[in-house]
């Protein structure tokens, strides 16, 4: 530790320095360190607070999804939906939470914190919607229930009791990008079901699920290498998934009916294993 | 031929065209400052030469003048992107931003040996230091850019001794020393503003050996106070 002249000695600890504030030794620099301190610390605070909802965000979602993959082997299916709906909205709360973290901040400063959280969410989100409606949920849809009423205290509810006085409306916006990349990893769901339904000896699903991969699959071809890196990436894996589907079909379509429906799912199995260890080859 | 969009296709498309800001608009912009940025740096690295400290003064204006260019580039800059979206594309000249910071920081020292703040910086380029107000400096860019001066100071100390000038080098180490005090309250995480700062402790070192080979010579007097204005 230096001491120079005119000053005191430069202290290393932070703690201390802030305490020994007013005249006696704070030189410009140090005055303007401080607040840099100040600054930083908020930001990073805020950050880590982010990462914190994003992770009970993305557990959520993904006990969301393991759930929704028991609907074809459970009786009562509605049962099953249903309480995957309610999950959802547990997670729509932890989303109003980082609306509210992200209210008045330049999103895109933070959007590393929570940004594998929310593509895990709209993975649940639109594998939900693909069950009930075979379809593919837009991204319109699912920023139109990320909407919240927050009182002026503060206090966070989602109602749909209409606005309290002085209540604001908070809205948290899914980018495109994440839209995308958790609608890639939602093919991924996609052919695990497929498997799955074969197993079941559902043998309607699978084309079903066919035809609407190789829809998105099309679409994501189509954007190729223009869109963000990680949708590149993606789309690799996308194939992938694609082909093991296309070839389930195959498999059904020349011999499901020579096969009695119990041991389909063998059938598909060892053509799978055979496609698995061919990807480590390529 | 045609390529027929499926109703998913569509969806993914309209995604996709919300993504496109021109970003070969922004890098062509980013090039042009970084050029501008290069043309400052040649005028004011031969400040290391001993010829050049005599020219200091008048290196430091013809700086200044270039700093207009920057400025009219810089509010180029903004037209090309949604000013509530700057951290979004804030990668595309993160590092021109740091350079000029550097640059400024070290214009300003040569002219009154003080620490450019964060506003002075903004003033020369023509920008913000607060993110509402508009396209600003982001305080990590400003750190980053002081402390690559930190990096040119110790260089310059070094030169200082063989040019002649004796009393510069403890100049630099007091403004040095007292950086790295500032530095030292801040929590960085590990990120590279901390790998950067990691490198200010060579800085100091190679200053203080600078002052104590001319100490021991007797070369140095230990003269005016080194009292910050």
């Amino acid at each position: 530790m230096k001491k120079r002249e005119g000053e005191g000695s430069s202290r290393k600890n932070g703690d201390a320095a802030r305490e020994q504030d007013t005249g006696s030794c704070s030189s410009p620099v140090v005055a303007a360190f401080k607040v840099f301190q100040q600054e930083l610390d908020t930001k990073h605070d805020k950050y880590e607070r982010l990462v914190k909802i994003s992770r009970d965000i993305t557990i959520e979602s993904k006990r969301t999804i393991f759930l929704l993959h028991r609907v074809a082997n459970v009786p009562n299916t509605e049962e099953v939906l249903k309480e995957a709906e309610l999950k959802l909205e547990g997670v729509r709360q932890k989303i109003g939470q980082v609306a509210e973290e992200l209210r008045g901040e330049d999103i895109h400063q933070f959007h590393r914190a929570f940004t594998p959280g929310i593509q895990e969410y709209v993975e649940a989100v639109s594998f939900l919607h693909y069950i009930r409606h075979r379809s593919l949920i837009s991204l319109e849809e699912i920023n139109a229930r990320l909407v919240y009423m927050r009182a002026e205290g503060g206090d966070p509810k989602a109602s749909a009791e209409g606005p309290a006085p002085g209540a604001q409306v908070l809205t948290f916006h899914v980018t495109p990008s994440d839209y995308l990349l958790g609608v890639a990893d939602l093919t991924g769901e996609l052919m695990r079901m497929c498997i799955s339904s074969v197993g079941n000896g559902d043998i309607d699903t699978p084309f079903q699920l066919s035809q609407f991969l190789r829809q998105i699959h099309d679409g994501f071809s189509y954007i190729g290498n223009t869109g963000p890196y990680e949708v590149s990436k993606k789309l690799h894996t996308l194939r992938q998934s694609l082909g093991k589907v296309e070839d389930a079909c195959y498999a059904l379509h020349v011999r499901g009916s020579e096969i009695p429906k119990h041991m389909l799912a063998d059938v598909f199995c060892s053509r799978t294993a055979l496609l698995d260890s061919d990807e480590g080859v390529a | 031929c045609l390529f027929h969009l499926n109703e998913i296709s569509i969806k993914i498309t309209i995604c996709l065209c919300c993504c496109f800001v021109s970003l070969k608009e922004i890098r062509k912009v980013v090039q042009g400052l970084e050029q501008t940025a290069r043309e400052i740096l040649t005028v004011l690295q031969s400040v290391h030469q001993p010829s050049g400290f005599k020219e200091i003064p008048s290196k430091c204006a013809k700086a200044r003048d270039l700093f207009c260019t920057v400025k009219t580039q810089i509010g180029d800059l903004k037209t090309k992107f949604p000013v509530e979206q700057y951290y979004r594309f804030h990668e595309h000249w993160r590092f021109v931003l740091q350079r000029l910071t550097f640059l400024a920081a070290f214009v300003v020292y040569l002219e009154s040996e003080n620490l450019v703040t964060r506003e002075e910086v903004a003033q020369i380029l023509g920008i913000e230091v607060v993110r509402e107000k508009g396209f600003h400096l982001d305080i990590e860019d400003y750190l980053a850019g002081v402390l690559i001066m930190a990096s040119e100071l110790s260089r310059l100390a070094v030169n200082s001794v063989t040019a002649g000038d004796y009393n510069r080098p403890l100049r630099i180490s007091n403004f040095i020393n007292e950086l790295d005090s500032g530095f030292r309250l801040l929590n960085l995480k590990n990120d590279p503003l901390r790998k950067r700062y990691d490198g200010l402790k060579y800085d100091v070192k190679k200053i203080e050996e600078v002052v104590y080979d001319l100490s021991i010579r007797g070369l140095a007097k230990e003269s005016e106070s080194s009292e910050d204005k």
